[in-house]
C-alpha cells in the first residue's frame, strides 16, 4: 500500500513538472528575437561555418542578475543573453539550438583561445591587457564602477570612503577590486569570490560598500527588497564589449552590423531584462573599430 | 614564466600571507586538537562526549561549510570580525578533530602499563596524562600528525573565497582576472610558493621524528 502511495505522489510530481516545462517553452518564443533563415555568408568565414553547423555555444554568467542568471529551469536569462540570442539570430539559428556555457570572469580568455565557445557575452570589460589575447567586438553597452550601501548610509561617493574608514567589498581578481584600492587602504577591501557574498556581508555590517559595475550592483539591489541603494555616482567607464578569436574581423564587423541594425530587438533585450530595474534604455555607445 | 618575475611582489605577499595563516592555524589546532584529545580519554563523560561531538561534526563536514558559517554565520549573530580570524577559526575548528583524532590514536598506543604504573605511584589523571602517557603519545603520532598539517596547508587555499584578501590563491584571481594572465603559468607560480611551504614542513617532520623516535 505505502509503495503505490508513493508511485501516485511520483506520478503527479513527474505530471506537474512537465506542465511547467510547457508553460516556460510558451513564455520563451515570444521573446525570441526573429531568426534570420535567409542569411548568406562569405565561405571559410566564422558565420558561414557557424551557419552550417546550425549551432552555436556562447559564454555568458549564470549569476549575474538582470545579464546573465541560470533559472530554475536551467537556461540563462538576462541582457547579455538577449544579445548572444540576437547575435544568433542574424546568423540563422534559433535560441533552442545555443549551447550556454558558463563563463566566469577568470575563465573568460581560456575559454576563447581554446575554442571551447564561439563567442563570449559577459559583462566582459574591454580593455588592452585583455586585447592582448582575443578581440572585442561592442561595445554594445557602457556601464560604470558604482558604490551599493546600505538604505541609510550617508557615502555620497568613492572619495568619502577613507574619511568614513569604509570596509569595502569587491570580488576577487575583477577590474573594480582593483580600481578602488585607489580610493581606499587596500586593507580595507574585502574580496570574495562571488558578488553575492559581497551583498551578505554588506547587509551583516562586516562592510560599508559594496563596489563594482552600477548594472550588477542593480541587480543586488532588485534581489534585497529596499535594503540596499545604489550612489548613483559612476567613477569609471566600462566598455561591455563581446569576446571573440583574437583577430576574427570579419565576424567582428558581423556583430557590429547586428548590433546597428537591430535597434528595436536591442531596445526589448533591455526593456525585457535590466530595464526591469533601470528602466530607460541606454543608447548604443560608439562601436569601436574591428582590428 | 614571465608573469611571475614581473608579478614577484605580488606572490611574495602572498606567500607571507598564507604562511602566516598556516602557522597561526597549525599552533591553534595543534593546541585544541591535544586538548580534546585529553577529553576523549578523560574519565568525566560530558568532556568525553564534548570531544566525542567535536569529532564527528567538524571532521564531517566539508571545510567549506565550516568557512561558510564562520565568515557568514558570525556576523549573521552579531559578531563581527575580520575575516582574516574568521577564516583561521574555521581552520582550527576543522583541523583540531583530525588532531584530535590522530593524538588520541598515539594515547592508545601507549601501553596500559604505562598509565596503571602512574596512577599506582599517586599521580592523578591531568599529571598521568601530561608527564607520562602525551610525551611517549606524540612521539608516535609525527607521521600522521605531519600529514594533517600538510592537508591543512593546502585547505588554506579556499580561504581566499571568504573575504581574505592577498593570500596565495587571490594572488592567482587577481592575476588572472583583472590582469587578464594565462591561468597555466600563474598557477605554476602559485604551485611553487606552495611547494615552498609543504616541501620543507614535510623534510621538517621527517627530521623531528628521527629526533624523537624511541625504541620500544
Amino acid at each position: 500500500m505505502r509503495l503505490r502511495g508513493l508511485l501516485v505522489g511520483t506520478v503527479t510530481a513527474a505530471l506537474a513538472l512537465s506542465m511547467t516545462a510547457c508553460g516556460d517553452k510558451g513564455n520563451d518564443a515570444g521573446t525570441n528575437p526573429p531568426v534570420n533563415t535567409e542569411a548568406k555568408f562569405d565561405e571559410g568565414t566564422t558565420m558561414a561555418t557557424l551557419q552550417k553547423a546550425g549551432k552555436v555555444t556562447i559564454g555568458t554568467k549564470f549569476d549575474q542578475p538582470l545579464f546573465g542568471l541560470k533559472g530554475l529551469d536551467g537556461k540563462p536569462a538576462g541582457f547579455d543573453v538577449e544579445i548572444g540570442k540576437l547575435i544568433a539570430a542574424k546568423l540563422g539559428i534559433s535560441a533552442d539550438k545555443i549551447e550556454w556555457v558558463e563563463t566566469p570572469s577568470k575563465i573568460r580568455e581560456e575559454v576563447i583561445e581554446q575554442g571551447k565557445v564561439d563567442f563570449v557575452v559577459a559583462t566582459y570589460t574591454i580593455n588592452a591587457k585583455r586585447k592582448e589575447r582575443i578581440s572585442f567586438a561592442g561595445p554594445y553597452y557602457e556601464a560604470g564602477q558604482d558604490l551599493m550601501v546600505k538604505k541609510d548610509s550617508d557615502i555620497a561617493g568613492p572619495e568619502a570612503l577613507k574619511a568614513a574608514n569604509a570596509k569595502v567589498c569587491s570580488v576577487t581578481g575583477s577590474t573594480p577590486a582593483e580600481k578602488i584600492k585607489e580610493y581606499v587602504d587596500p586593507a580595507n577591501v574585502v574580496l570574495f569570490d562571488v558578488y553575492s557574498k559581497c551583498a551578505d556581508a554588506l547587509r551583516t555590517g562586516q562592510v560599508q560598500a559594496v563596489t563594482t559595475d552600477n548594472v550588477i550592483l542593480l541587480g543586488l539591489i532588485d534581489a534585497s527588497k529596499g535594503e540596499f541603494k545604489l550612489v548613483g555616482k559612476p567613477f569609471t567607464k566600462e566598455p561591455y564589449g563581446i569576446g571573440i578569436k583574437k583577430g576574427d574581423t570579419k565576424f567582428c564587423e558581423f556583430i557590429h552590423k547586428t548590433l546597428t541594425d537591430s535597434p528595436a530587438e536591442y531596445e526589448k533585450a533591455w526593456k525585457d531584462t535590466a530595464g526591469k530595474v533601470s528602466p530607460e534604455t541606454p543608447k548604443l555607445p560608439t562601436l569601436a573599430t574591428c582590428s | 614564466m614571465n608573469v611571475i618575475f614581473e608579478n614577484f611582489a605580488l606572490y611574495r605577499d602572498g606567500f607571507f600571507k598564507t604562511l602566516l595563516i598556516c602557522a597561526y592555524a597549525m599552533v591553534g589546532s595543534l593546541v585544541l586538537g591535544t586538548i580534546l584529545a585529553g577529553f576523549r580519554v578523560s574519565p568525566v563523560p560530558p568532556l568525553r562526549w564534548i570531544g566525542t561531538s567535536w569529532v564527528n561534526v567538524f571532521r564531517n563536514c566539508p571545510l567549506t561549510v565550516v568557512l561558510f558559517f564562520c565568515a557568514f554565520g558570525l556576523p549573521e549573530v552579531g559578531i563581527n570580525g575580520a575575516y582574516f580570524w574568521f577564516s583561521i577559526t574555521a581552520l582550527v575548528l576543522y583541523t583540531a578533530a583530525f588532531v584530535c583524532e590522530a593524538v588520541r590514536s598515539g594515547i592508545n598506543s601507549v601501553p596500559a602499563g604505562q598509565a596503571e604504573a602512574a596512577r599506582a605511584v599517586g599521580l592523578t589523571f591531568g599529571q598521568s596524562l601530561t608527564t607520562i602517557i602525551l610525551p611517549q603519545a606524540i612521539r608516535t603520532v609525527v607521521p600522521p600528525l605531519g600529514s594533517v598539517i600538510i592537508a591543512m596547508i593546502k585547505n588554506s587555499a579556499i580561504v581566499g573565497a571568504f573575504g581574505v584578501g592577498g593570500e596565495l590563491f587571490a594572488v592567482s584571481d587577481t592575476l588572472t582576472g583583472s590582469r587578464g594572465e594565462a591561468a597555466l603559468p600563474v598557477l605554476t607560480g602559485i604551485v611553487i610558493a606552495y611547494l615552498l611551504i609543504t616541501l620543507p614542513a614535510g623534510a621538517f617532520l621527517g627530521w623531528l621524528e628521527r629526533k624523537v623516535a624511541i625504541a620500544r
